[in-house]
């Protein structure tokens, strides 16, 4: 095995560029480095100028989503040897539009996020006396969902997403999903107004690739399928008893 | 009313949904039978008379109504989407719709016309 | 959230900022028309889809089965040379692999989910998929049983 690998990095600067290149760095090709490594080594010795995003290079902050040959993945939890001999083609997560180099925008993101309104909402104006008690099976039910970090991976991966950006994409349904499971929560119809639109749920045509590249096991597809069913009961609950609800 | 909202997608991907168990359970077998052992002489062919007498069973028209039917829809929806997202035909969105559901249907008053209306 | 800058102000705040003094415009890539061929899993999804149209063209042949049944013996025999043709073989095998692979990849994704849905908790991969593979089975033996005059 040699002592270096070459990483293909994507670069764009806003200001000069009107298409991303790529550019070849050499770096140390250590057993025990991840993607991230290579490209702080990138960043210190040999480009300073090179941007990216990262911050607790333990998985769990979601900062560093990047696609590494083509998949995207969390570069902190991406070992480098296993892309040996190379060479790596590192570029930023796809469907964002591009800032510079690696970093994207995640504000389309942020706000779809925003939009399946995920807390925990309450009908009655009451004031709670004390905490809601919750059990282990209770929490069971909606606690792989509650696991997401936002990292986008499975926006770069979903391939609906690319084609339509109006699409509110797997990590927002899924959290809708994981509050609509909470058995504190109240909101389940606010959300499905929300969600059982075309950019919603009905965009989704279960490629799986969410679930695939999720660095969480969230499984983004499995939320999305099951909230296809919940919607399709409603739809013929108020169809079959359109009184049936206030 | 909240759910005046909502999409009316769900009756088409329940009908899609009910057409994907109907196709994965029951069409292989006829498409292996029909389709390859019998043109190809693997299996002896029960010939005109038997086949007559099973279609003749208004137990088998019923089974053949339920899965052609569903098997319509179930294509018609996934033929929508992957002439919309494979082929990249998104904006003629309307006009897939048209065809791929309405296709469906002349199917199924196919079915009806040839199970009910011809014996 | 956004943060306002002075040359910002005035103008509509949108999920995705437009060109002002301070904030060059980021590259927006365009999706390639064969996404579908970068990647295996994505071909698969495109394979998979595909099931559809031999689906659907079976189930034709089935409807022009049916008339060629009730229209009489000579018609139904033109039906059975028809299918005998080799263009006809090679599209029902072609056509039985493409519904083969909407069954497998169908019992594998669809039952977890409304088993999920049932149980309310988590639960092995398989436990829902293996039922069905069974009801398969059972269901194409019945069905040959009958097709075979058997019954």
């Amino acid at each position: 095995m040699s002592d270096t690998i070459i990483l293909e990095v994507e670069r764009f600067h806003p200001e000069r560029d009107t298409e991303p290149s790529y550019q070849s760095f050499e770096v140390p090709l250590r057993e025990d480095w991840m993607v991230l490594d290579a490209l702080n080594h990138i960043k210190d010795q040999l480009d300073g100028s090179l941007a990216f995003r990262w911050s607790c290079r333990m998985g769990i902050c979601g900062s560093c989503g990047m696609t590494v040959n083509g998949v995207p993945k969390l570069t902190c939890e991406t070992l480098l040897i296993n892309y040996a001999p190379g060479p790596v083609r590192v570029g930023p997560l796809d469907h964002f539009p591009v800032v510079k180099d690696l970093v994207v925008e995640l504000d389309d993101f942020l706000a779809k996020l925003q939009k399946v309104r995920p807390w925990v909402v309450r009908k009655d104006d009451k004031k709670p006396e004390r905490e809601f008690i919750q059990t282990p099976a209770q929490l069971e039910a909606f606690h792989q969902f509650s696991l997401c970090i936002n990292c986008t991976l499975c926006y770069a991966a979903c391939p609906v997403y690319g084609l339509d950006p109006n699409f509110i994409g797997p990590a927002a349904i899924a959290l809708a999903h994981r509050y609509n499971l909470d058995s504190r929560d109240q909101g389940i119809e606010d959300r499905l107004d929300i969600v059982s639109q075309h950019e919603g749920i009905w965009d989704c045509t279960v490629v799986g690739e969410c679930t695939t590249v999720c660095p969480k096991h969230v499984d983004p597809s499995l939320a999305i399928q099951q909230y296809k069913l919940t919607a399709t009961k409603e739809w013929f609950k108020s169809f079959l008893l359109p009184r049936g609800k206030n | 009313m909240s759910s005046a909202k909502r999409s009316n997608e769900p009756i088409v991907w329940f009908l899609f949904g009910v057409g994907g168990f109907f196709a994965a359970y029951f069409l292989p077998i006829h498409i292996a039978l029909y389709g390859l052992a019998f043109p190809l002489g693997l299996i002896r062919d029960p010939g005109y008379d038997k086949t007559l007498a099973l279609l003749q069973n208004p137990l088998t028209r019923l089974y053949l109504f339920a899965v052609l039917t569903f098997c319509f829809f179930h294509a018609a929806h996934r033929m929508r989407l992957t002439m919309s997202d494979v082929l990249n035909m998104r904006h003629l969105n309307t006009v897939l719709a048209f065809l791929c559901y309405g296709g469906a249907i002349a199917g199924t008053i196919c079915a009806i016309w040839l199970l009910v209306v011809v014996p | 959230m956004v943060q306002i800058v002075p040359a910002a102000e005035g103008k509509e705040l949108t999920a995705m900022p437009q060109y002002t003094q301070f904030q060059p415009k980021a590259y927006r890539p365009r999706m390639s028309a064969y996404w579908y061929l970068d990647q295996w899993h994505y071909l698969r999804y495109a394979m998979r889809e595909s099931s559809s149209f031999f689906v659907a063209y079976f189930c034709v042949v089935t409807l022009a089965q049916i008339a060629a049944l009730s229209a009489g013996p000579t018609r139904y025999a033109h039906f059975q040379a028809l299918m005998q043709c080799p263009a006809m073989i090679v599209l029902n095998a072609l056509a039985l692999g493409f519904i083969l692979l909407h069954a497998v990849t169908w019992f594998l994704l669809v039952p977890r989910v409304a088993l999920r849905q049932m149980l309310g908790k988590p639960t092995p991969d398989m436990i829902a998929s293996v039922p069905n593979f069974m009801a398969w089975f059972g269901a194409t033996v019945i069905v040959a049983l009958f097709i075979l005059g058997v019954f």
